[in-house]
């Protein structure tokens, strides 16, 4: 019977309410509202499950290098703290790039770790090696003699108006038996032109002869020095061939010399 | 006495230079006791197209006569108005009987005479005149020489001749040359035409063998070996040369065809350095410096290399033998026999060896007077220590004076066949060129300008 009454009750309040409600010129009474309803407090929320290392990305530019250039590694690591690149590149940060110089195809692992475990990552920069050309085919072992000789050999120098080997030149001379004869032995037909020649002083004509001296001194001496006298040959130019034209000590020092060239 | 001797055995007129003994000045060419003839040289004219080449052969002229030396030129303002141009143009002044009885003989002048020249202003002991014209295409010179003291024609005349030449400057001044050299021949004057000059150039980027005529024209190339080619001579005959090169990739003597340029046979000992080689005055030999035994020696041959004999054996090098050309017996050369090179005096044989310098400085480059007693050398004394200069030496006194050069260094010196000219080498900055200069320094004449030139001979033409 209440729940009937109750209805009725709610039923006839409803309508009252609506006919006050439609403009019932009635002045009533307001009706007290119930107090809000306080909403439930939310459910304690579980802790967050920890995020996965994130390897935004780990890439080389350029793939293929040759020897020599360069290529650069970038990358973009989330949720992690500690990260790794290997072959010697060590802790990095985790975003960043570095520039890399393989000397031979090399392969990069970034190792990320963080909460949630790790992840890797690999990147592999090519390095081709271009071959050299091979070096010019010799046709005789004559040339190759004059280029050791053009190397090895030294000028021997001299005092003015003098044709003494001094001690350096003894130095010198001796340095180049061993180069002489190192030759030799490769290339027994290898023959030597012992040029002699004199500062700007003097006359053309007895220059000539004071060359001529200095040559052949040169050649005794190597001849002594186990140097065979047939690979030998001696030429003079005087002042004709100057290294240098300055008028003092320094260039006529430069010019006063015995110098070995191959023989024609 | 010497002196005398050396002054008496010139032709009168013929130069000789005086020094003076502690100075090392060059004083002058004088005529011991003579004053220079005067010469007097009209303005010669040309007949039609010869005209246009009478500047140039008036100048040529003049400047011929007036660089030898020998005369004195008497200037133009001086002469007489009339100027004769052919001896038949000279009129003798004519005697006429005076106005009034008892009245000198008057003497009226008729035309251009001798007295004209000879007298004041002129003064002239000689009379250069004539005319060119045009002959068959040729450009032709009537040159007359008057002795104009001698009271008539026939007596004055010393030269009457024709010269042709082409019709263009070259040909005018050849006949002025020709001309000149006749004058000149009259004053015990040996003539410098037709001498020649051979000399190094390197102007096509080689050392070769160039000659040219002894005023520097037609210069042009002997040899063509494009390696190192030096030290020219030339025989006494003006018809071989002689130098040393690296044509063949050791130093070697070549001896060439002045005429025909080609090589002629000479076999050169087998040496390391071979140079500086002479023809002996006789032309049956050739003298030169060779490496034997480690030294370089004199040596001498016959003109093809053959019957070699060394004139010297010592432990010195030793360059540029020189002969005597009026003995053919005594040699000129360069030696270190005194640890330094010196100038030497030896016989042909080897003997009797003497330094001449005096132990100073350096010496290069002796040359021989055709007189056989004067010569000319490079030294390194002087106002600039270490810079070479030329020197003339009286050989039997040896007082030397220094010739005052054209200025920068001076090498190579080498007397001309007339005995008073000398042609030299000269650096200035890094260029040499050659001067031909009168013995007492004037007069220099640069005659060349292509590239570096040195070392030239002046040698007799071909006759």
């Amino acid at each position: 019977m209440r729940k009937v009454s109750r209805t009725l009750a709610a039923a006839a309040f409803a309508a009252v309410l609506m006919m006050t409600a439609a403009g019932c010129s009635k002045k009533k009474p307001p009706v007290a509202t119930p107090p809000p309803t306080q909403p439930a407090p939310p459910p304690e929320a579980p802790p967050p499950a920890p995020l996965a290392v994130r390897i935004n990305s780990f890439t080389g530019e350029p793939r293929s290098i040759e020897r020599g250039q360069s290529a650069t590694l970038r990358w973009s690591i989330g949720n992690a703290t500690d990260i790794s690149i290997d072959q010697g590149l060590g802790s990095v940060a985790a975003n960043g790039s570095r520039q890399v110089f393989p000397s031979q195809t090399t392969t990069y692992t970034l190792t990320a770790k963080g909460a949630a475990g790790q992840d890797s990552r690999s990147v592999t920069i090519e390095v081709a090696t271009s071959v050299p050309p091979p070096p010019p085919r010799t046709v005789t072992a004559k040339m190759s003699s004059a280029e050791i000789l053009g190397r090895d050999a030294q000028d021997v120098y001299f005092d003015y108006d003098k044709n003494d080997i001094r001690p350096d030149g003894r130095d010198t001379l001796t340095k180049n038996a061993q180069v002489i004869k190192g030759i030799l032995a490769a290339d027994p037909g290898f023959s030597v032109v012992i040029e002699g020649h004199c500062d700007e002083r003097g006359s053309e004509e007895y220059n000539l002869a004071l060359g001529d001296r200095r040559a052949i001194a040169v050649k005794e001496f190597l001849v002594q020095l186990g140097v065979p006298d047939s690979s030998l040959k001696t030429i003079s130019y005087g002042k004709e061939r100057p290294v240098c034209t300055d008028e003092n000590e320094t260039c006529y020092q430069k010019n006063r010399r015995g110098h070995l060239a191959p023989a024609q | 006495m010497k002196t005398k001797l050396i002054l008496a055995s010139f032709i009168a007129l013929a130069a000789c230079a005086i020094f003076v003994h502690g100075q090392e000045q060059i004083t002058g060419i004088i005529r011991e006791g003579q004053h220079r003839p005067r010469m007097a040289v009209i303005d010669f004219r040309g007949t039609g197209d010869a005209q246009k080449y009478m500047t140039t052969f008036n100048s040529t002229l003049w400047d011929e006569l007036n660089n030898s030396g020998v005369l004195e030129m008497v200037g133009k303002t001086f002469y007489p108005v009339d100027v004769p141009q052919q001896p038949q143009d000279f009129r003798p002044p004519t005697t006429t009987p005076g106005l009034r009885r008892g009245d000198p003989p008057r003497t009226v002048k008729a035309g251009p005479w001798l007295t004209d020249w000879s007298g004041p202003p002129a003064n002239a002991n000689y009379l250069a005149f004539g005319y060119t014209a045009v002959q068959d295409g040729r450009l032709v010179l009537r040159g007359f020489l008057y002795n104009v003291g001698q009271p008539d024609l026939v007596s004055a005349d010393l030269i009457h001749k024709l010269y042709f030449g082409s019709l263009d400057d070259d040909g005018a001044k050849k006949v002025a040359r020709d001309f000149a050299a006749d004058i000149l021949q009259q004053f015990g004057r040996k003539s410098l035409a037709g001498t020649k000059i051979f000399f190094v150039s390197d102007r096509t980027g080689n050392k070769e063998i160039w000659s040219m005529d002894y005023d520097g024209s037609n210069q042009k190339p002997m040899t063509n070996y494009r390696s190192i080619s030096k030290e020219p001579v030339v025989s006494a005959d003006g018809k071989m040369f002689a130098f040393s090169t690296l044509a063949n990739h050791s130093w070697q003597i070549m001896v060439h065809s002045v005429e025909t340029g080609k090589k002629l046979p000479f076999y050169n000992p087998v040496s390391s350095t071979i140079e500086t080689p002479e023809f002996a005055p006789d032309g049956r030999h050739i003298l030169f410096a060779a490496s034997l035994n480690g030294w370089v020696n004199l040596c001498i041959a016959d003109l093809n290399g053959g019957n070699m004999n060394q004139l010297s054996r010592v432990r010195s090098s030793e360059v540029s033998p020189r002969v005597n050309p009026k003995t053919g017996r005594d040699v000129l050369f360069i030696s270190g026999r005194s640890g330094i090179e010196q100038l030497w005096h030896m016989n042909i044989d080897g003997g009797d060896a003497e330094m001449i310098t005096n132990g100073e400085g350096y010496v290069a480059n002796p040359s021989w007077n055709p007189n056989g007693q004067l010569i000319a050398f490079a030294w390194t004394r002087g106002p600039e220590p270490g810079a070479f200069s030329i020197f003339v030496m009286e050989i039997a006194s040896k007082k030397y004076t220094q010739l005052k050069s054209v200025g920068g260094k001076s090498e190579n010196p080498w007397w001309a066949p007339d005995g008073v000219h000398l042609v030299f080498q000269s650096t200035q900055g890094r260029s040499t060129q050659i001067y031909s200069i009168l013995a007492d320094g004037t007069n220099p004449q640069k005659l060349t300008s292509a590239g570096n030139n040195t070392q030239p001979v002046w040698a007799n033409g071909i006759n």
